[in-house]
């Protein structure tokens, strides 16, 4: 399918400096050291925390390869590259479908400026490739211009946009947008919301306030959560996946602006450690530059 | 707040130390250990840590400590002392040009929050006499010149924009003319989120910096960037040879690592902190506060200044000599209690004093619903009660408690404080006045 076919190469495009500049130090490191030895070790184990994955979720996958490399008998570089990644992949979980069912409603959330509102636009491109009616919801009716900056991408992307004015309730919004998706027969809602740091109480109580609505007036349908992570962002993602955890029930993360250099290693901390795992990756600030997240492609991307 | 939890790190890493006498050669290398550990998690670039480390214990293994009396103290005052330098030294401010106007260029990754803080510099200037101008020169991203148009309405600060150009450089020239035809000595250009290797719209810049005379070139870095903020850093400060850095959103509980990285790639002081998504949100920063705060010894400074501004003068000279007088009264507790509210949530102002860490302020909250409860109670009772408590027996007692929606045990334990602060007070109020109490170094 040109679309699969499509979605590797973005991944590829999107992570070749990632890769590069990775890849690039592994690379040093096996060929500096013939043999396995525990300065090898040592130096992946800085790979991994200048990745973000974080100290210690670093030094459990050093730990396994450690042990994996004693069961398997690894004696040279390379096989114990493949080691790593393939310990990796196995935290990140099996290649899955971001299947959605008719009606399906996902909940956008996120602190400030990671990109949630450019993920929708991207993401209701997405579904409308697939023939799919989407309706979008302005619920960041706190930030300046935010109501018309969905606006562009619903005129872009060809979805239908509900919206109130700027500093209604949000809660009000998401509603307005559920009767309106329920009366067009939309396939799919997205509701955007105002970027909020996830240790504001208040902000966190309305999230969840949101949240409740959407599963009262909407219980027909499936409900999707997603979290959306800037791949810049260090261990306080970590605390964002957790704090967003308890105001909503996060299915997914999109890892957004992996078109820099930043790793992003951070999804690999919050999948081992709180079970999320990502969904979707952003490679661009174009409608196109969204997409579905493979386990095997990120892992074999970072290493390659 | 931010580095809360690398203070409790070091804390705990210096607890270790200050448990011996003398400490040897191997309790440094154990405490630095400690230290590398906690500026990891707290997202200081690998790089960074590893020279920064060394560095204080190759301070900390000479004599100096060795010999010291109380070589806590004296690790304490070196990490301290290098991480304020490595921060920068003094609190920096903006440039400004001896010919008008100033150009200031705001420069950054996408989302690290440029347009606010355009917005809050030019609000800030404004308090300050200047005539800011805040130009639109983000041409791409949706509905961008619109959101600093909003936000600069909001301060009543101009926005100067271009509809139909896609051009920021031709946007900037213009820019400059407007604001010398109409008297603004500062102008603040806007530009779009880019990535530091994205050459096409690195070159933006450069060509911005060619055709206007920019003043100070500002990197925006979020506080919650990781590892990468150092080559992001190194790039933006090599393709566009910065003026200074402003760090947003800090009122997140990242621990902020990215200060320490940033500085010490780029070599540029840190002028402002955002600490907030209100458009008054921005702070000078200062590196000393912050390395004390790293270090637990609290940001004693903040809380003073901030007490300062929240204590109204006058009364407070109004209370302290109704506490000579000792008529300190239920009314000037509440006032107190009112006072202290307007500090702040109670965890942000416990968070600022040294030697308190996050997990004590758990109860925090809890505390604040008491504080809520005191005010009930003595609203409950009479003018009279409140000027002379004296009087306050079982019957009134019963009625305070029914009509504050609280217990009499309630009332009792509140009356009980009460006493105590009048004690309290008078021990204060026999004080030499002048002679304030010395500051004990909390780690001694
Ligand atoms: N390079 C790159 N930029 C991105 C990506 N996703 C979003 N952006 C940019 O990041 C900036 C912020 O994106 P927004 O979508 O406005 O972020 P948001 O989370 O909705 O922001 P708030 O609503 O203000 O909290 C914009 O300039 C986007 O173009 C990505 O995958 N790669
Ligand atoms: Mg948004």
């Amino acid at each position: 399918m040109v679309l699969i076919m499509g979605i590797f190469d973005k991944i590829k495009s999107g992570l070749t400096k990632t890769r590069e500049q990775l890849s690039a130090r592994t690379m040093d490191v096996i060929s500096l050291f013939s043999k396995v030895d525990e300065a090898l070790f040592e130096e992946l184990e800085e790979v991994l925390i200048m990745s973000d994955v974080g100290f210690e979720t670093s030094g459990e996958i050093i730990e396994r390869l450690r042990q994996k490399a004693r069961e398997e008998r690894i004696q040279d570089g390379e096989a114990l590259k493949k080691a790593l990644q393939s310990i990796i992949a196995d935290i990140m979980g099996a290649d899955e479908d971001f299947a959605v069912g008719t009606p399906t409603v996902i909940l956008v959330i996120g602190v400030n400026g990671v990109g949630k509102t450019t993920s929708i636009g991207k993401l209701a491109g997405y579904f409308k490739s697939q023939g799919k009616k989407v309706v979008l919801a302005a619920a960041d009716t706190f930030r300046a211009a935010a109501i018309d900056q969905l606006e562009i991408w619903a005129d872009r992307t060809g979805a239908d946009i509900i919206k109130q004015q700027e500093g209604s309730d949000p809660a009000s919004v998401v509603y307005d947008a559920v009767s309106a998706a329920k009366a067009r027969r939309a396939d799919v809602l997205i509701c955007d919301t105002a970027g909020r740091l996830h240790n504001k109480k208040n902000l966190m109580d309305e999230l969840a306030k949101i949240n409740k609505i959407i599963d009262r007036e909407f219980p027909q349908a499936q409900k999707e959560v997603l979290l959306v992570l800037d791949a810049t962002t260090g261990q306080n993602a970590l605390s964002q996946a957790k704090s967003f955890k308890e105001a909503a029930d996060i299915t997914g993360i999109v890892l957004t602006k992996l078109d820099g250099t930043a790793k992003g290693g951070i999804v690999i901390a919050i999948k081992q450690e709180q079970d999320i795992p990502v969904r979707f990756v952003g490679v661009g600030e174009k409608a196109d530059d969204l997409q579905p997240f493979s386990p095997e492609d990120y892992v074999r991307a970072l290493f390659e | 707040m931010a580095f809360d939890s690398l203070t409790e790190k070091l804390q705990s890493a210096f607890k270790k130390l200050r448990g011996k006498g003398k400490i040897t050669e191997a309790d440094i290398r154990e405490g630095m250990r400690e230290i590398k550990l906690a500026l990891l998690e707290a997202d200081v670039n690998f790089k960074v840590v590893k020279d920064f480390v060394a560095k204080v214990t190759e301070r900390a293994v000479g004599a100096e400590v060795l010999e010291s009396l109380t070589p806590g103290q004296q690790i304490v005052k070196i990490v301290h002392e290098e991480l304020t330098a490595l921060m920068g030294g003094s609190n920096a401010k903006i440039n400004i040009s001896p010919k008008p106007p100033t150009v200031i260029m705001m420069t950054g990754l996408q989302g690290a929050g440029k347009t606010t803080t355009a917005a809050k510099l030019g609000g800030l200037m404004k308090k300050q006499g200047k005539r800011p101008l805040l130009v639109a020169c983000d041409v791409y991203r949706p509905a961008a010149a619109l959101q600093l148009e909003v936000v600069g309405g909001k301060l009543g600060v101009p926005v100067f924009k271009i509809a139909d150009s896609k051009s920021p450089v031709d946007i900037s020239v213009a820019a400059i003319a407007h604001a010398q035809k109409n008297g603004n000595d500062l102008v603040i250009i806007d530009t779009a989120g880019r990535l530091h290797i994205d050459e096409a719209l690195m070159a933006e810049l450069i060509a911005i910096k060619s055709s206007v005379p920019v003043t100070e070139t500002l990197l925006v870095v979020d506080a919650m960037t990781g590892q990468d903020a150092v080559s992001v850093a190194k790039s933006f400060n090599e393709q566009l040879a910065l003026d200074g850095v402003i760090l947003t959103k800090l009122d997140g509980d990242a621990r902020g690592g990215a200060a320490l990285s940033v500085r010490a790639v780029t070599e540029k002081p840190i002028k402002f902190i955002g600490t907030g998504e209100k458009l008054e949100d921005l702070e000078p920063f200062h590196p000393e506060r912050m390395a004390r705060r790293i270090l637990g010894m609290g940001d004693m400074l903040t809380l003073i200044e901030k007490a300062e501004q929240t204590f109204d003068m006058k009364k407070a000279e109004e209370l302290e000599s109704k506490l000579r007088k000792q008529q300190f009264d239920l009314n000037d507790f509440l006032e107190q209690f009112e006072q202290m509210k307007n500090l702040g949530p109670l965890e942000n102002v416990l968070g600022m004093l040294p030697g308190v860490n996050k997990k004590a302020l758990a109860g925090a909250q809890l505390d604040e619903k008491k504080m809520g409860r005191v005010g009930a109670i003595i609203k409950s009772m009479t003018p009279k009660e409140r000027r002379n408590p004296d009087i306050i027996n079982s019957s009134r007692k019963r009625r305070i408690a029914a009509g504050s929606g609280t217990q009499v045990q309630d009332v009792n334990a509140l009356l009980k404080q009460f006493e105590q602060m009048k004690v309290m007070f008078k021990q204060f109020g026999n004080m030499k006045k002048g002679g304030k109490g010395k500051m004990r170094f909390p780690f001694a």
